[in-house]
């Protein structure tokens, strides 16, 4: 699925990423913890294709493709979906046609025919009410006046709707109370299946609980330090990341 | 003037023209003042930012006979039509009861010097009222009675045509006290049009009157328009004016809106479009000359290309004028390196009980909201057009104006796909 080798990347003339490899198989779900400032965000943002992140070495393929080829708006029609950890607000696009612009786009690249506007209100409609998002904030602004909770909700929708093969959740945890966070973790299982995976990067081990990941990587100063199955979170949780930090200098 | 902008033509077909003498006399008038005045340059403070030379060097004619187009529509709206073709009324509707149209050319004497004081008692001081009196051959009054509300929309469809024509019209809205209506004003050419459009418009709004008011600029190609609106507000008056300008060579707009009466509300509004090498300049002045008034002005921009625009915007608080609230705002999105901006916001204030406030923003697309799109898998073109429209459509959204929001989204569609229709499949 996404095979990550040697990944070198900066921002602004600062180096980030210091050579990561990953490997994400069909179905898995990896978490990907660390402290703050260890490039977290920026591996979500390289491989979504955010400008002013540059990639100096390595490579990263989604299915085989060049993904550091392709423009950003390539790769999530290849099936790539960041879930932003602070989704923007664009107040004057409403949800609904943002939405549909959105599907459609993804849907062409797949060969499939754009829905109807009649069949797309319903599925939207079907698709918020599963995320427990009331209707009428599809005809809002794009994100405009949601809490932290709803637009974590309103990315899940997304996701849902484009039905991608890879999805980076970006510390989707942060600023959601405990029945927000249970909403998109259930969210998120119901979207598990043999041939989609997930990137869940958190900071803490809190989110793990509800989303199970299959492999657990500690990323410290751009790399990542070490890998383990799921106990592994655990144990971060209880000793810090300065055990991590401890060991590797 | 008359050195710098060439009317001669125009000037020698009024000649042929009978008219009544308070008429002529009045067409007298502007001219001896259009020779007095200065040709306003870039030292002329009003003109500072915007520039005049796309008048020269062409000889202005009044209409001639086979300058006559056949009425283009701009808009599909359930209205009463009433349409003019280089200022000339070519069809007579039928008006509902209370609604009167009349031509100056048909007014008596005393009812035309009425309409002309009217004119002239909103005036102040802009260069191009002596071009609209020096040729003025018809005016158009249109009167809603005392209490009368029409629910239809009232529509007046200005169509500019012909090689140099040079057009002055006038219009005056009268809304009586307790009267209702809203009145929507379209100006558009032909496309083979090379002409300047002075066109001015006075409202006036009595007690408790409350009209809805659109000045739509939506002339493309060889268009200069230059011209004015003015407003007057009685006791518990209410104005809701919405103002667009796209296309053509040069759009320069004065609107001066005076509360006169107490308890008097105005929302004044409106949107600028310039790409390519258009110019598009509002100066906007809200005078607050007694008590317990209050104003909103919200006017947003887009500029592409070369495109400019000058946004000048005045707010002027009278010294009897207290517990004034008087609100500007004005937010400006560059799309173009070579794009230009001039805004300039303004408060003056004598009284010392007022709530008011005034800000200007420029900005470029914000790059955070392309990826966003971007990253769902839109285009960046795509989302360029659909941040573009959502700029002006939040504007659209805050009016809660179902007639703006019908008329004015597929006309902005199409206007930021810039003929990709498929730019702009998902607006609407």
């Amino acid at each position: 699925m996404l095979t990550i080798k040697n990944l070198k990347a900066k921002v602004e003339d600062k180096d980030i990423l210091k050579g990561l490899n990953i490997d994400v198989k069909p179905g898995e779900v990896h978490a990907i913890m660390g402290p703050n400032g260890a490039g977290k965000s920026t591996l979500g943002y390289v491989l979504a294709g955010r400008d002013g992140y540059e990639v100096t070495d390595g490579s990263a393929e989604l299915h085989g493709e060049n993904l550091l080829d392709m423009d950003a708006e390539e790769r999530a029609r290849k099936g790539l979906f960041l879930a932003f950890q602070y989704p923007v607000e664009i107040p004057g696009v409403s949800n609904m046609e943002f939405l549909k612009a959105s599907v459609d786009a993804v849907r062409e690249a797949r060969g499939l025919e754009p829905y109807s506007s009649v069949e797309f209100i319903k599925l939207a409609r079907e698709k918020s009410k599963a995320v427990n998002l009331p209707a009428d904030f599809l005809k809002r602004g794009v994100n405009e006046g949601f809490s932290g909770g709803e637009k974590k909700r309103n990315e899940l929708m997304q996701m849902m709707l484009l039905e991608p093969s890879l999805c980076i959740l970006d510390e989707t945890d942060s600023g959601l109370d405990i029945d927000a966070l249970q909403v998109v973790a259930e969210g998120v299982n119901a979207l598990r299946s043999p041939d989609r995976s997930f990137i869940v990067v958190t900071h803490y081990q809190r989110l793990l609980d509800y989303i199970v990941p299959d492999y657990v990587h500690v990323l410290a100063d751009g790399k990542i330090v070490k890998s383990g199955g799921k106990e592994l979170a655990l144990e971060l949780e209880k000793e810090g990341y300065r055990w991590i930090e401890g060991e590797t200098v | 003037m008359r050195t710098e902008l060439n009317i001669d033509k125009a000037l020698a077909a009024l000649a042929d023209q009978p008219k009544p003498d308070w008429l002529v006399h009045w067409q007298q008038q502007g001219q001896q003042v259009l020779s007095q005045t200065a040709w306003p340059t870039r030292k002329t403070e009003n003109w500072k930012y915007t520039s005049l030379k796309s008048l020269q060097g062409i000889s202005w004619q009044a209409e001639t006979p086979d300058a006559v187009a056949d009425g283009i529509r701009f808009v599909d709206w359930q209205e009463i039509s009433i349409d003019f073709v280089n200022g000339r009324l070519v069809n007579t509707p039928k008006l509902p009861d209370g609604v009167t149209l009349h031509r100056l050319s048909d007014c008596s004497e005393a009812e035309g010097l009425t309409f002309l004081q009217k004119v002239d008692s909103e005036r102040a001081g802009f260069e191009f009222d002596a071009l609209n009196q020096s040729l003025l051959t018809e005016g158009y009054w249109l009167k809603v009675a005392k209490d009368i509300q029409v629910a239809q929309p009232i529509h007046l469809n200005f169509i500019s045509s012909g090689a140099d024509v040079v057009t002055s019209t006038q219009v005056l809205v009268e809304l009586e006290s307790g009267a209702r209506a809203t009145i929507a004003e379209t100006f558009s050419a032909t496309a083979e049009a090379r002409v300047l459009v002075n066109a001015n418009t006075a409202l006036y709004v009595g007690d408790n009157a409350q009209l809805t008011h659109y000045h739509l600029l939506l002339e493309e190609g060889e268009v200069r328009h230059i011209g004015r609106v003015t407003g007057s507000l009685s006791r518990f008056a209410s104005l809701s004016s919405f103002h667009m300008a796209v296309g053509g060579i040069l759009k320069r707009k004065d609107i001066t809106i005076r509360h006169r009466g107490e308890g008097a509300e105005l929302s004044l509004n409106g949107v600028y479009l310039p790409k390519g090498h258009e110019v598009i300049d509002y100066h906007t002045t809200l005078e607050h000359e007694v008590p317990n008034c209050t104003s909103s002005e919200i006017f947003r921009g887009i500029m592409a290309d070369h495109g400019k625009a000058v946004f000048n915007g005045r707010i002027h608080i009278h010294k009897d004028a207290q517990k004034s609230v008087a609100e500007m705002n004005n937010r400006n999105l560059l799309l173009s390196d070579h794009a230009e901006i001039d805004t300039k916001p303004e408060l003056e204030i004598y009284a010392d009980d007022v709530r008011c406030a005034h800000g200007a923003t420029i900005a470029q697309l914000d790059k955070s909201l392309l990826f966003y799109f971007q990253a769902r898998g839109i285009s960046k073109k795509e989302a360029e057009v659909m941040l573009s429209f959502g700029f002006i459509n939040e504007l659209l959204d805050a009016l809660n104006d179902q007639p703006v929001q019908t008329l004015l989204r597929p006309l902005l569609a199409t206007l930021f796909a810039q003929k990709q229709a498929d730019l702009a499949r998902h607006i609407l």
